[in-house]
Formats: structure tokens, sequence, C-alpha cells
């Protein structure tokens, strides 16, 4: 039997989201003996429900539901209802997520101090360094069995990574592996190892891959002290005269709305949603929206410099076959403003399949010059840049005149490219280009971003309330049971993929949340 | 041919059409066939040859030789319907005045793809040409027959993956 709470206990604790972060948080939480009641818009799939194939997994895991998008970035020209690739289903993104889970680095932690003031930049500090997060990326690396730490041994190199790593050798890299991955090179936490099937994006049908959707969230709720609710959609967070959160208001699977009641509430709905709903969520005690005393909820949206480079051979590759993105360059991801920026980036390998190829090669190209390129698809290889982007006070979401199917204003999601990011991302493109044609490429093409997989930002953590919206803890500067537990409290990107970040801030949030209500703080 | 006769074509004007759209035949009954009878797509709402346009021009726009026109048929072949009809006769009447306008009769009578693709450019920005192109990315290559053409394996799972099936077998480099 599942437990169940009632609509009106109010000493539950309520997560909006179950993602990496909010599935995190709630089986952390249910494994000290706290009460979780865990609200998801999407349903739930299991790897029996994943399908391999791209467009109809997109169908089936996607956040298709509206948003509208502004600014320079061509994202909001070639997919204007779509600015993120994310998910809406219980495990939130970390269904489709590859598994690169990689430390920051010490550096990255202080942003504005290594970096100093950048025209146009909102940089920061985090509040938190390397040495105060050191044991929590442990007990996330065990958690999700991250390939290359504890005593875990990397997977095997498919043909993508092979060709990446002749490449990278021949200009001189040094650290190029096959990743730290949150995939099984061995059984591990009783799933089986990765059978390199190369539908990682599309859900890991034998659960080599970690998603919170068959671990964390199963095992909260078998300690009986999490209920996960899905497809229930939270609408606004409730405030107390006191100016306390006292509950959320959510739309059921048919429409009707309830009211949850918590001691404390928990927002980890990515990067768009958790703002939009502290947005939405506007009382006349805070007419600007909850814990945005500071006016930064919504603000310096980051999305990581990114952009791929397909090459192509005249042999075949067949970049498909094998883990999605068990391939890592990492010699750039230092400081180094001789480049030309300040800042990082990590090169991985990426495969797409012949679908998807389509749609983000060059989306919007026609003619010889794109189909040519396809027609070699099964010669080509290909690989992306994730590297630091510059927080700006403009790239952000706001609520948009739209609504959604609730009638709830939608997020918009405004961007511009920063100078630094587009500086390091032409140079990433050069480095990738002359990867390629070190191992014989005959063409190869800069691909521009894609849809928002990384979001990052928007409710960032700092050290002063006038700053950020939340502290060290995740926890609002305005309203101390309000937290953040997901990739918006992010204080700057770093050069890394965030998810093995994001979990290891949720682990140490729940440690917190856990001593704060037994010492009754909150 | 009688029936397109009565729509006030020349019988040569046919043929041409017919060669230029890559040796498809429209035929008068309401559908259009290759001329190997491999295949025929019939049609009920919008004519033969608008039907016949919309093939050449998704094969112009993602031209891949190795690529049969019975594939391209099935990505547009939703447009033969009411809710499209006007788009598709507005769409095409702005295509064939674009092909006029640089001396050609009609977009299909023109022999060869480059002078087809200058007037696909001119009429690139229209609301038009947007829908059919967008449409063709999932409506061409989401077709999961035409992925063995270009090599794509698709689904793996039910083979056990690739761990025992060349996840790793490159052997140039
Ligand atoms: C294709 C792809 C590949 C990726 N690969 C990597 C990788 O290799 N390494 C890496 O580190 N990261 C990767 N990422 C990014 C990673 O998945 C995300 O950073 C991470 O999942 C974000 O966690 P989150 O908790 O912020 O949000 P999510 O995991 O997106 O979870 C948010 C959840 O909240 C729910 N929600 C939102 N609003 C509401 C609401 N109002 N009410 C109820 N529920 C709501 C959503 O439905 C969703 O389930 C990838 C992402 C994609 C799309
Ligand atoms: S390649 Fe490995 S991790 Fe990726 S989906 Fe297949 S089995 Fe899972």
């Amino acid at each position: 039997m599942v437990t169940k709470f009632e609509l009106n206990d109010d000493s539950v604790v309520v997560i909006i989201g179950t993602g990496a972060g909010g599935g995190v948080l709630a089986n952390e939480l249910a494994q000290k003996g706290v009460k979780v009641v865990a609200l998801e818009a999407g349903g739930r799939y299991l790897p029996e429900d994943f399908v391999n194939d791209e467009w109809e997994s997109f169908g089936q895991l996607a956040w298709t539901d509206a948003r509208t998008t502004s600014g320079s970035w061509r994202v909001a020209k070639d997919f204007a209802g779509l600015p993120a690739w994310i998910v809406k289903a219980v495990g939130g993104t970390t269904t489709h997520w590859a598994g690169a889970s990689i430390r920051f680095q010490e550096h990255e932690w202080k942003a504005l101090s290594t970096y100093g003031n950048v025209d146009g930049a909102n940089l920061l500090d985090w509040p938190i360094d390397a040495t105060e997060m050191a044991p929590w990326y442990e007990k996330a690396e065990t958690k999700l069995g991250v390939t290359r730490t504890g005593d875990r041994a990397g997977l095997p190199g498919n043909n993508n990574f092979k060709v990446f790593e002749r490449g990278a050798k021949a200009l001189g890299y040094n650290e190029v592996h096959t990743g730290r991955m949150a995939i099984n090179s061995r059984e591990y936490d009783d799933r089986m190892a990765c059978q390199q099937t190369g539908f990682c994006f599309q859900g890991c049908k034998w659960g080599a891959k970690w998603s919170a959707a068959y671990t964390d969230i199963p095992r909260g709720e078998a300690t009986g002290n999490l209920e996960v609710r899905e497809r229930s959609h939270v609408a606004r967070i409730l405030h107390n005269e006191a100016g306390k959160v006292k509950g959320v208001e959510y739309f059921d699977k048919d429409g009707n709305l309830h009211l949850q009641k918590a001691r404390i509430v928990c927002v980890a709905g990515n990067s768009f949603e958790s703002p939009r709903l502290l947005l939405n969520s506007a009382s006349s005690m805070f007419p600007n929206g909850l814990a945005n005393s500071s006016g930064m909820v919504g603000k310096n949206y980051m999305r990581h410099t990114t952009g791929s480079v397909y090459a192509i051979f005249d042999k075949p590759v067949r970049m498909w076959r094998g883990t999605t993105m068990a391939g890592i360059v990492q010699d750039e991801a230092r400081h180094d403003p001789s480049r030309g920026f300040v800042g990082g980036f990590e090169l991985e390998t990426l495969s797409l399949g012949l679908p998807f190829m389509a749609a983000f090669l060059n989306p919007g190209g026609w003619g010889r010059g794109f189909t040519t390129a396809l027609d070699h698809y099964e010669n080509m290889a290909g690989m992306w840049i994730v590297g630091e982007d510059m927080p700006q006070l403009n790239n952000g979401v706001t609520l948009s005149d739209v609504k959604d199917q609730y009638g709830l204003p939608v997020a918009n999601v405004n961007f511009d490219d920063h100078p630094n990011d587009v500086a390091m991302r032409n140079y990433a493109y050069k480095r990738g280009i002359e990867m390629y044609e070190a191992v014989g490429a005959t063409r190869a093409f800069p691909t521009p971003p894609y849809p928002s997989t990384h979001n990052l930002g928007t409710n960032r953590m700092s050290e002063k309330p006038e700053d950020g919206v939340v502290n060290k803890w995740g926890q609002s500067h305005d309203i101390s049971n309000l937290f953040v537990s997901d990739g918006s409290q992010f204080t700057t990107g770093a050069a890394e993929n965030p998810t093995l970040t994001i979990v290891a801030l949720a682990i140490r949030q729940a440690d917190f949340i856990a001593r704060e209500m037994s010492a009754n703080n909150i | 041919m009688t029936k397109i006769d009565r729509k006030g074509l020349t019988r040569r004007a046919l043929l041409g059409r017919a060669i230029a759209a890559g040796a498809l035949t429209v035929s008068g009954a309401g559908f259009i066939a290759a001329p190997d009878a491999a295949w025929a797509l019939e049609v009920s709402v919008i004519t033969p040859e608008q039907m016949a346009t919309l093939l050449q021009m998704a094969r112009d726009i993602y031209p891949h030789d190795q690529v049969g026109d019975r594939f391209y048929a099935v990505a547009v072949k939703g447009y033969d319907a009411e809710g499209a009809k006007e788009m598709v006769a507005a769409g095409i009447s702005e295509l064939n005045a674009a092909a006029q306008a640089i001396g050609h009769p009609d977009y299909l009578s023109i022999g060869w793809e480059e002078d087809r693709v200058k007037v696909l450019e001119a009429v690139e920005a229209t609301a038009f040409f947007q829908t059919v192109r967008a449409g063709l990315v999932t409506g061409l290559y989401n077709q999961k027959n035409i992925w063995p053409i270009f090599g794509y394996q698709g689904e793996s799972y039910s083979q056990g993956g690739y761990i025992d099936r060349g996840f790793d077998d490159i052997d140039w480099l």
C-alpha cells in the first residue's frame, strides 16, 4: 500500500517536481523519517515504458506545455515555443539525461573573485566552496554510481568515442576518457550494466543509467514516508499572515483544484517553472512574487555555452551505437583568459539519431548543403560543447501574456548571448573541428545550440539577501520555510554538466531541513 | 488526360510537367503515379497537379537522390485535406508566380533543380514554404522505412543493444 497523506496535514514537507533536485530530496528526507508529499506535473514512466524512438519518446516524456521566448538567441526563432528540452514526468529530466556527472572545479565556486568584473555580466561567488561540497559530492557519486569515482571502472569507448579520442590526442589533449558517467560499467546498486543500446536520451530501458524515476523515488516510497502524486500541477504557493508558506494549490489530472497544506515547501520544477511558480504566487504581502525582495527571481538565467560539432569521414563511424555521451576532453575546462574569454568548457561526445539530426543539425536549413550532410549520416561523428556562460540580469523568466491549460501565465524566456559566450563558443567550435580534421574529416559542421537542456540560475544562491533568492542551504532569504531545490539555485554555471551538483546540493539540503525541523527552527 | 485538358492545360505542358516532376505521371483520374507503376498516390481534395507540385517541392527542399519518390509522397500526402486545401492553392499560386517572375511557365516545368531552388528561395519567407519545410523534417525523416537508406539502425533494445553488435567495431582509425 502506498502511503497517503491528508490534504490538511500541515506537518508534511511538500516538494514541487521530482527531478534531479526534487526526486533526490524527497527520498533523502523520507529516509530520515520526514513525511513528504511530492507533487509532479507529469506521469510515471518506467524502463518498460521507455521507447527507442526519438520523436515518440519526446512525445512521451518532454515538457510541451506552452512557453514563449524572446531575445536574440537563435532558439527563439527556430523553436519559439520550445526554449528547453526537458521532461515532465516522475523523475523529471533524469529520465532524458545522458549521465555525464562531473564536479565543479575549485575556482568555479568563486567566479567573481576568479574572473573579476566582466562587463554586462552579473557574476557572483557562491556562498559555498569546494571543501564544503566535497563530502556531498562523494555521497552523490555513490548514489548515482558514477564511473571513474570510488572504485567504479570507466565505460568502454564506442565508435564515436574512438574517433573523438584519436582527434583529441592528435591535438595534444591529455585529459581524454570515457567520462564520469552515472551509467553502470558493471552491475551496481541493483541495476545492470550498460548494454550500449544508444538511447540514453530516451530513457534507459535497462536501468543501467541512473534516474530518480526508478531509484530514489520508489525507495523513498518504500519507507512509507513519501507520497508522490503524479499528474499534479502546482499553480500557486500560499502563505499566512506571518509571511510563512502554508501550502500549495494544485490541479489534479482531471483539472480539479486542491489545497495541500505544508510545514515546508521546496520548489524543484527546473529553472523555468520554479521562478514562474514564485512569480505566479504573488500576493498583497508579496506583490513581486514570493521570495523576491531582491528582484532576482527569474533573473540571471544560464544555459551553458553550448553548440555541437559534427564531422563526416570517408568511412563509417556509426556514432549512434552505444552510450550517447561517454567521452570527454577536459583540457579546455580551465580558466585561461589568454584564449579570449573567462571560464572554460568541456567537449563531450554526442550522437543523435537520424530523426533528431534532421531537426537539429541546422534548424531551418534546407537544400543540398543540408541533405548531403545527412546523406553521410553513417560516416558522422559528433561532439557537444558545454561551457560556462555569463549570468546576465536580463536573461531569464518573466510571466508571459500567454496562458496555459489552467489559465496561468506561462514562462517567457528571454536570452541574449554575452560576448564572452560567443567568444568561447567560436573558440570551442574551432578546436572541435580541428580535432576531427586531425582524424581526416572531409567536412565539419558547427551546429547551433539546441533548445536548452541545462537550465540554471533563475533563483540564485547568494551570501547577501540583496544579491539573490536563496541562502547557502537553498532556503529563501525572505521566507524561512520556503526552499529552492533544483538547478535554479545555481549562482554561476561552471563548465560542468549540472546534475551531479544538483544532486549533491539536494542531499545536503535534506540534511539541513531535517536538522532544522527537529530543532524546531522551521 | 482529358480531365486535365478541361482545366486548360495543353498536352505538351502536361508532359513537360510530368518530366520535370522526376518522371511522375499526373494522371487524369485523381492520382499521381510513378511511371513504372511502383506506387500511386490518390488525391481527393487537392488536384493531382498540386500534389505533384508539393512532391517536387519536397524533393527540392530535402533532395536525397537515393530516396525514392514514394517516401516524399508519404511526407506530403497529408496536404490532401479540406483543412489544407486553401493554403495549398494559395501557396502554389505564389510559387508559380515566383517561377513566372523569372521567366518560367510555372514551378513544375522548370527542368533543373538549381533553377527551381531559385524559385524556392524567392518564397522561402512565406508561411506556406515554412509549413511545408517544417512538416518534412518529421514527415520525411521520421519514416522508419527510410532509416536503412541512411544506414541508421533505429530501435536496438529488442536486439540486446550493441554490446555484442559492434558498438566499438570501427576498424579504420
Ligand atoms: C537530453 C538531455 C541530456 C542531458 N544530459 C545531462 C548530462 O549528461 N549530465 C548532466 O549533468 N545533466 C544533463 N542534462 C540536464 C539534467 O537533466 C538537468 O540538469 C536536471 O535534470 C535538472 O534537474 P531539476 O531538478 O532542476 O529539474 P528536472 O529534472 O527537470 O525536474 C523538474 C520536474 O518538475 C516538474 N514540475 C515543473 N513544474 C511543476 C509544477 N508547477 N508542478 C508540479 N511539477 C512541476 C517537471 O514536470 C519535472 O518533472 C540533460 C538534459 C537533457 C534534456
Ligand atoms: S547506452 Fe547504456 S545507458 Fe544508454 S540507454 Fe543504452 S544501456 Fe542505457
